[in-house]
């Protein structure tokens, strides 16, 4: 009756995630404020130690605790970003704190849990057991957003937040709740076989779809999301648009390629939500005055793409949309550690017009942004030209001529707001004194991995796109 | 009609007008009352389901627990009575028509299917077997629930303590 | 549903039907029964005599949220033990070691407050 070892192994990094976790909390009030470094480290080792798990859980692929969850590639692949992300959130997040008068472990405890909870997402076989992984990163999210409790623009980004997800997460609940009366089970793989009502079973799924298409911040569920991007601590915002982005991708491509009804019935759905994405996202970031503002719209666009290949429905369009899971974290974390750093004490300096002159007075933090938003625009020798590109190939390996047409379309579009700020940072003279504050260490190595990640993959994608090909097999 | 039926419409006629009370009352004290008959025919409704130990759980943390937490709420912001507040137009024209079309798409449905779930469970069910699915098949996300009540008490007192 | 199962229910609803009868009929018979010549003295708020000042309803601490709100966690944890209590025996040592790993991470969060101070009614 004792679950296996072997099951164990399976869960490995949830386990590595949730020990560090409840260690990283309870050192919180033992350890001393001055020594709070430790915390910090202690919570690094952690997330470093969570890789390392599932490494360990790769050798060990088959269900675990009576098929509730799965170790295969795609869940291994995905385990991959979501703990490189924590890594480099972590890393990231120290000097922020400690400027700003937050450094408290809590914020640790709560972003290892929430990766702990992005990692059930990811291996879930089963609703509950996913919407367990999905309310656990949630609720951390919204914690974390109201970090600067002291600040009213967090606290109303937090409430924003809290509010819409918690509204999201019930349509989830619903959906799994119909599905379940419809089918008599929760397990994804016995849903095809059960003998159930089809009306009801495709409510269900309707409204699981809506619950995650929130979560990925994807038209038309996105209203929430420059809001909270803007208020929440910009290493929190720099964690919300990658890992939670990317467990709750992997979660709707789990349920489409495992639930025959779902492949079925989402198809439409992820078409017109692909193109309305992408249009919404662009469209209102060429506006934006704030970086903040202007990136999150741009994460929004970013959720389109990812959609279009998604709607190719196949192995490619699978693959392309892990690559460019990877590609847009690495993009992603960085602009926001950048935005982080440059926003100085009490992020005041995030207006894209506060930015000129940083060409000629920091050329280190302006050649970074630089690489970062040409990543973003999708320019070649970048990770993000690469994802786009495999991106396109499935789309039209799939027939889906019209958007891949958009997608070009607004991959045009976004260039005007990406090379503004390009533009802003080299050609115009600064308005205003900035002092110039060197990059803290922790920043510095985040910044060079993110950098070099984006370099690599843009000119040596075959590793990684061959370890997504294989993860795009899904076992049903 | 049978008893069943009767109570079953009893206890929906109680639920629904307690949220729509909930809704309409100008005092949150008065709306929060209001939540309270909403949480009871509920849980009145689960044990005529057949589901005992969701009933009982129903009165002890949402009607008792989660109650008391709302009023605290309520007292500690020292909430009178709500302005009235003009509805948006978006609301107007387009929440509600959309509300009122999802209900009536949702009423359709699940009217269209009855009669045609899967035999998820016929009579009620034991706590007794609920136990044994709680405690061996689901025995993972049990354990995970135990995660979440601790970020609950991280953000307790993230959000809620003075800073020393 | 088989009557049986609703059968063992009807004590409980012939004493709610008791109880909130009861308790209908005595507010209606002080009504009907009772004199009401209500004056601006009966009307003020019952304060040992001394003339009541300021309103009766003040915010108070968010101490006392922080409290409730630790109240219904831990009531949530405590639900799970009925059951819990009800096959502990059928599943042996399984049982016993999941409670324990699940009552024991909890006691973490308990530490936690403890060592914070939320616990605390003087801070």
């Amino acid at each position: 009756m004792f679950a296996p070892i072997e099951d164990l192994y399976r869960l490995a990094p949830e386990l590595v995630l949730c020990t560090f976790g409840i260690l990283v909390m309870l050192a919180e009030p033992f350890v001393p404020r001055k020594r709070s470094g430790l915390v910090a480290f202690l919570a690094l080792l952690g997330a470093g130690a969570a890789l390392a798990a599932t490494r360990l859980s790769w050798a060990h692929p088959g269900t675990a605790f009576y098929g509730l969850v799965r170790v295969d590639d795609f869940s291994i692949f995905l385990h991959f970003v979501v703990g490189a992300v924590a890594v480099l959130v972590i890393l990231g997040s120290r000097d922020y704190l400690e400027r700003e008068g937050l450094h408290r472990g809590e914020f640790y405890a709560l972003v290892l849990f929430a990766t702990a909870g992005m990692g059930v997402m990811v291996s879930a076989q089963e609703l509950v057991t996913a919407f367990i992984g999905l309310e656990i990163s949630s609720i951390s999210s919204y914690i974390l957003a109201s970090f600067r409790r002291n600040v009213p623009k967090s606290n109303e980004s937090a409430m924003k937040y809290f509010l819409l997800g918690s509204f999201a997460t019930s349509f989830f609940l619903y959906g799994v709740a119909l599905v379940y009366g419809a089918t008599g089970t929760t397990l994804l793989s016995r849903m095809d076989s059960a003998s159930g009502n089809p009306t009801l079973l495709r409510l269900g799924l309707g409204m699981i779809f809506i619950g995650l298409a929130f979560k990925v911040a994807s038209a038309p569920f996105q209203l929430w999301t420059p809001d909270v991007y803007e208020g929440a601590p910009t290493p929190v915002t720099a964690l919300l648009s990658s890992g939670p982005k990317a467990a709750a991708f992997a979660l709707l491509l789990r349920i489409f390629d495992t639930v025959f009804a779902a492949s079925q019935l989402w198809v439409w759905a992820i078409w017109v939500s692909a193109a309305l994405t992408m249009f919404a996202g662009n469209l209102a970031a060429l506006v934006q005055s704030n970086v903040k503002r202007m990136l999150a719209y741009s994460s929004i666009a970013h959720a389109g793409y990812i959609l279009v290949a998604f709607a190719a429905r196949n192995e490619i369009g699978t693959a392309a949309v892990l690559f460019y899971l990877v590609a847009y974290a690495l993009m992603k974390l960085g602009a926001f550690t950048m935005v982080t750093h440059l926003g100085g004490e009490g992020e005041r300096r995030l207006e894209i017009n506060d930015y000129a002159g940083l060409g000629s007075q920091q050329p280190a933090a302006a050649a970074f942004l630089t690489l970062y938003l040409f990543s973003l625009l999708g320019l070649p020798v970048t990770a993000g030209f690469l994802g786009k590109f495999y991106i396109f190939n499935a789309a039209l390996k799939s027939h889906l001529v019209w958007l891949a047409v958009l997608l070009a379309i607004n991959t045009v579009i976004s260039a005007y707001y990406y090379l503004r700020v390009i533009v802003v940072m080299y050609m115009r003279e600064p308005q205003k004194e900035w002092a110039a504050t060197p990059i803290p260490r922790a920043v510095g190595l985040v910044l060079v991995l993110t950098a070099a990640g984006t370099l690599y993959l843009g000119l040596f994608p075959n590793y990684l796109m061959e370890f997504a090909t294989q993860s795009a097999v899904l076992p049903r | 009609m049978s008893l069943e039926l009767v109570l079953f419409f009893v206890l929906a006629a109680m639920a629904i007008g307690g949220a729509v009370s909930l809704i309409l009352q100008r005092h949150p004290i008065h709306s929060a009352l209001s939540l309270i008959v909403v949480m009871v025919a509920l849980a009145g409704l689960y044990l005529l389901l057949g589901a005992e130990f969701i009933a009982a759980v129903q009165i002890i943390v949402y009607a008792g627990a989660i109650m008391v937490l709302f009023v605290f709420v309520i007292m500690l912001l020292n909430a009178g009575v709500e302005a009235r507040t003009n509805v948006s137009r978006m609301a107007r024209y387009v929440g509600l028509p959309l509300g009122f079309f999802l209900t009536v798409e949702l009423a359709y449905w699940i009217a269209g299917g009855a009669g045609r779930q899967a035999p998820v469970s016929a009579g009620p069910t034991p706590t007794r077997e609920l136990a044994r699915m709680l405690f061996r098949e689901f025995v993972f996300p049990f354990e995970l629930t135990s995660i979440l009540i601790l970020i609950a008490i991280l953000g307790a007192v993230v959000l809620a303590k003075k800073e020393t | 549903m088989s009557g049986d199962y609703l059968q063992n229910y009807a004590p409980l609803l012939i004493h709610l039907l008791v109880a909130m009868g009861l308790a209908g009929i005595i507010l209606l018979l002080s009504t009907i029964v009772g004199y009401h010549r209500p004056t601006r003295a009966k009307l003020q708020p019952y304060e040992c005599g001394v003339r009541p000042t300021g309103d009766a309803r003040e915010p108070f601490s968010v101490k006392f949220y922080l409290v409730a709100m630790v109240f219904i966690l831990f009531d949530v944890e405590a639900i799970f033990l009925y059951p819990w209590a009800y096959i502990y025996r059928d599943l042996h040592w399984f049982g016993f070691v999941e409670m324990l790993l699940y009552i024991l991470i909890l006691l973490a969060g308990y530490i936690y407050l403890w060592k914070k101070g939320a616990l605390d009614w003087n801070r």
